[in-house]
């Protein structure tokens, strides 16, 4: 029921014809799928990540630099951002995971690995440092341009599907139960002849490959990064947020809570102009919804089901 | 390449810059220590602080350091009625929920700040603004050296409170066993407040010693944020010589960082450090393994 | 009228979109309905995060000329149609400020003002090139915000690359006059694009005129401590330091250089971020003589002296940010007057060929090549007696500058 519920849903902006619309529902699916590739580690796997924002970056940059300096197609950019932003989550997580961190020690380096990113690329020659990177406007399927809102919306949609998807299978796969199996407990899962360290860590690159696609996505249609677009700590914070809102560690959790924080997020900003306090009144219902409800928006159904 | 005796200045200039740093970071780690949450809300306090020694100055004329009890009074009531009546309440002491919960409070009093005072940056001159006590060549400004002794006071000070008084002992046993505790008849949750209280008056005392030599703006604090972090994981979660140290070292690491790889990639010695540290060293100088 | 604009009036008028109108257009008699549609301007600007201040006064600016319009009886043209103001706050986000054009077209907007910043400019001029909607810049330094080919865009004002050319022309200007006493410098500036490509822009010209470079020095944001920068700048012994910073770096910067006793002859900065009234107010002893190269209105220009004194008397900063966000409005005001429409076809003909002059500011009358206002001029300005005077061009400056600054 609640997968035809959201396929409506979705598919209702490119009926009604409004590109603004079309444009929430596609910022909407971006934070959705954004929150949902923080939930593949940070949800199944418990690892709370303050930093996802490295994966998101590393995906634009990708992508930029792939066009502007060696002239090569922006799809390409797709499997080199999902290989390089795995590639980078499997290192932070091998790292990270092999020196035993974990809970707000594990967080608080992820900070610290995305704050890195900023700073090489603010500085490095490559990446255009501070000045950002500039795409030429050039609308079209080859250059993956696209003028037409409900083309990006639709692009948004296949990504959140995708993550989606991978969510899915993590519940239903062997390695998801590993996975689950680590995150209850890391010696009880060792005893089973869990490679631990392997486990997360492949958690952390598949879900680093994925944001990086966000990155792409971004890049793509704004046309322009910046370190701090790319690689600012809101980013992370904002995927974190979704996922927690949602309920971390549900399949659905990360679309509900998208859902709910645009709601709020847009609805505020349509209806108040006082410079600030638009986000004052949603910094206020959050602490609300944290409040009502501890597990997530994503427990509402769970209880019911239970009950 | 910059010669010995500028090395030399921005070494001493490092110290005096991570004495203050080591004042924003004390507050943070006696919360982590105590309550083991990261607290998101931290530099939005800082600057919450920091506009009550600015409306202190402005309005009335009261110079900022001698505004910090004042200041560091009015944040311990403001820090522990968050505790109690937001924080407390909204995640029920689960862990990530509070997490949340300090960010939610974050994003209130940013905005709230900036419907009060708008986004605009405000300045002081103080009579300190331009004192220096001339060493050598060295020309050190003196209300950083006031904080910087400042930071040591305060960190003796808290280590008595906690390793000394009753009340301090009652919120390390709570930190530790917060069953065990409430077995003997301590409640929690009143230790909880009262630490996340004094970690927020720290803050206050911090924020009057930096205005002078700073700015204040509703977005102040994130200037501050990822630095307490890093001054608290390398000193060790919870430890106030640690943050001391910490904060010492964080300072001179960034200076000479800024000196020999440039202002623009410089802070990058920040977050390597805070890295190393985690990888290699995961408590810390001097934490304690948990 | 001592009020800069009318709150309850924008407020009233701004939002609830086509269903508020529809609603309203019910209820409202017949008689109402017949006025004049009015013209709904889409104001986007960052007025929350790390960019409000500045974007407050662009939105601030550009409300204020919306209430002179209308004060005056609207756009004659068009039977005194009144000018409607749509709010938007970007956050200092592209996609917010991208998402808000959609929003605005969606409600009805026929032009937008916007956006302060270069990225948020750069994301919301496409989005309003896909409605071929007029849109005029009220910043957004960067020169590729007119060049890449968007038919939609109009900038009033100067870009970044014309803005450095003149500031190098004043300060060789200014360096002769008083026999030459700059002979170097050393150039600071943030290491994001503004201050990037004005610091190598400046660089590439100041040997031309005379002025040894000694170093570049590139900081980040936000710095926190500029004791390292100030000691650098000391062992060269420069003659004068020029700064493209923001705001908050450039007083720290500023207030460095006076406590580590640097000894120059001048600054000056390109665009300097911290460079206002209130600067010279707060910090009066680090303030006086320092240069800036800005915008600033003509300072003898009666309009000009009194348009000061009304946004003083709101209690707000005049700075360069509500010059900016004042004429975007006026220029699509009267670009709607020429075309007698605010449709946008004719209305994007009228401004391209339109001969603007009716403003204060120090520019002749506006002729756009690609959107950009090819008359527009910057000017040097210096901190003396705790106000600001703009010393460059003699045509408009009011008082001489005072080069090498007074000792302190």
């Amino acid at each position: 029921m609640i997968r035809i519920i959201i396929a409506i849903v979705a598919l209702l902006p490119f009926a009604v014809g409004s590109p603004f619309l079309v444009n929430l529902a596609m910022l909407t699916a971006v934070s959705a799928f954004l929150g949902q590739c923080w939930n593949i580690s940070g949800g199944f796997g418990g690892l709370t990540s303050f930093g996802h924002a490295a994966f998101f970056g590393i995906g634009a940059y990708v992508v930029a630099i792939l066009q502007i300096r060696f002239g090569l197609s922006p799809w390409l950019g797709l499997p080199a951002a999902f290989l390089l932003g795995g590639g980078v989550g499997l290192a932070i997580g091998f790292a990270s995971f092999r020196a035993g961190l974990r809970g707000s020690y594990f967080a608080l380096v992820t900070l610290a690995f995305a704050e890195v990113f900023r700073v090489l690329a603010n500085s490095l020659d490559i990446t255009g440092a501070g000045l950002g990177m500039q795409i030429r406007r050039q609308p079209g399927l080859i250059t993956f341009q696209f003028v037409d809102g409900r083309l990006i919306y639709a692009a948004a949609l296949a990504l959140l599907a995708l993550a989606t998807l991978c969510a899915w299978h993590l519940r239903r796969s062997r390695f998801g139960a590993q996975l689950a199996a680590v995150r209850e407990s890391e010696d009880a899962a060792a005893a089973l002849g869990i490679g631990v360290v392997r486990t997360k860590s492949l958690a952390l690159g598949l879900s680093g490959g994925l944001t990086a696609l966000g990155g792409v996505l971004y890049a793509q249609t704004y046309l322009y990064i910046d370190p701090s677009i790319a690689f600012g700590s809101a980013r992370s914070v904002e995927m974190l947020l979704v996922a927690m809102i949602g309920g971390a560690g549900t399949i659905w959790g990360p679309l509900l809570g998208a859902l709910v924080l645009h709601v709020i997020a847009d609805g505020a900003r349509v209806f108040i102009d006082t410079p600030g306090a638009a986000p004052m009144l949603y910094g206020v219902l959050l602490l609300v919804v944290i409040w009502l409800l501890p597990g997530g928006i994503a427990s509402l159904k769970l209880r019911r089901a239970h009950a | 390449m910059p010669g010995f005796d500028i090395a030399a200045a921005s070494l001493v200039g490092g110290l005096l810059t991570g004495g203050v740093y080591a004042l924003v970071a004390l507050g943070l780690t006696l919360i982590y220590g105590v309550l083991h949450i990261v607290n998101f809300a931290h530099g939005a306090l800082l600057m919450v602080g920091m506009f009550a020694a600015y409306v202190l100055a402005a309005r009335f004329g009261i110079d900022p350091f001698l505004a910090v009890p004042l200041v560091a009074a009015f944040m311990f009531c403001l820090g522990w009625a968050l505790y109690r009546f937001v924080i407390g309440r909204v995640s029920r002491g689960e862990d990530r929920a509070m997490l949340l919960a300090t960010l939610g409070v974050a994003v209130v009093l940013d905005n709230a700040a900036l419907v009060i005072f708008t986004g605009d940056t405000r300045t002081i001159e103080t009579p300190l603004t331009f004192a220096v006590l001339e060493v050598g060549p060295l020309l050190l400004p003196v209300g950083k050296l006031v904080a910087c002794g400042m930071a040591l006071l305060m960190a003796g000070l808290l280590w008595a409170f906690m390793a000394r008084t009753g009340t301090g002992r009652a919120i390390r046993a709570v930190a530790r066993e917060p069953e065990g505790a409430r077995l003997v008849g301590i409640r929690p949750d009143r230790m909880f407040a009262l630490a996340y209280g004094i970690g927020v008056a720290c803050l206050g005392a911090a924020a009057c010693l930096l205005l002078p030599s700073f700015y204040v703006s509703p977005s102040v604090g994130e200037n501050f944020v990822l630095i307490a972090f890093t001054i608290v994981v390398l000193g060790g979660m919870g430890s106030f010589p640690g943050a001391v140290v910490g904060g010492l070292l964080v300072g001179v690491a960034e200076s000479l960082g800024g000196l020999f790889l440039g202002e623009s990639l410089g802070p990058i010695t920040i977050s390597l450090m805070f890295i190393l540290v985690l990888l290699l060293r995961p408590t810390g100088l001097f934490g304690v393994a948990r | 009228m001592t009020r800069v604009y009318s709150e309850s009036k924008v407020k009233h008028l701004t939002r609830r979109g086509a269903l508020g109108a529809g609603l309203a257009a019910l209820a409202a008699p017949a008689v109402l309905r017949a006025e004049t549609a009015p013209i709904k301007l889409g104001l986007i600007h960052p007025v929350t995060g790390a960019l409000a201040f500045s974007g407050s006064q662009c939105r601030a600016g550009a409300q204020a000329a919306i209430a002179d319009i209308n004060a005056a009886g609207g756009i004659a043209s068009m039977g005194g149609a009144k000018v409607e103001a749509m709010l938007g706050d970007a956050q200092g986000r592209p996609e917010i400020a991208a998402s808000l054009v959609d929003q605005m077209a969606e409600g009805g907007a026929h032009a937008f003002v916007g956006c302060f910043a270069s990225a948020l400019g750069l994301a919301a001029t496409q989005a309003a090139a896909k409605y071929n909607l007029p849109f005029s810049i009220d910043s957004g330094l960067v020169d590729s915000l007119t060049t890449r080919g968007l038919g939609n865009v109009f900038r009033l004002f100067p870009n970044a690359s014309s803005v450095s050319a003149d500031a190098m022309t004043a300060l060789d200007t200014i360096n002769k006059k008083a026999g030459s006493p700059a002979k170097s410098a050393v150039i600071v500036h943030e290491d994001s694009e503004f201050g990037t490509s004005s610091a190598k822009l400046t660089a590439a010209v100041l040997p031309k005129i005379g002025i040894e470079v000694k170093e570049l020095i590139a900081h980040a944001t936000p710095t926190r401590d500029f004791t390292n920068v100030a000691l650098r700048i000391k062992s060269e012994k420069p003659d004068l330091v020029i700064i493209s910073d923001y705001q908050n770096e450039y007083v720290l910067l500023a207030r460095t250089l006076v406590q580590q006793r640097v000894d120059l002859v001048g600054t000056y900065s390109v665009a300097g971020g911290g460079f206002n009234l209130k600067f010279a107010k707060e910090q009066p002893t680090i303030a006086e003589g320092m240069m800036d190269f800005n915008h600033w209105y003509a300072p003898k220009n009666p309009r000009g002296i009194a348009f000061r004194k009304r946004i003083e008397d709101a209690g707000l900063t005049l700075t360069w940010e509500i010059l900016f966000g004042y004429f975007a409005v006026q220029l699509l005001a009267d670009g709607w007057s020429r075309a007698g429409s605010a449709g946008k076809e004719p209305t994007i003909a009228a401004l391209n060929s339109s001969t603007f002059a009716d403003h204060w500011m120090p520019y002749g009358p506006t002729k756009f090549t690609n959107g950009q206002n090819s008359g527009a001029h910057a000017v040097a300005l210096q901190i003396q007696g705790g106000d600001m005077h703009v010393v460059w061009p003699d045509s408009f400056a009011d008082t001489p500058a005072i080069f090498p600054r007074a000792k302190t």
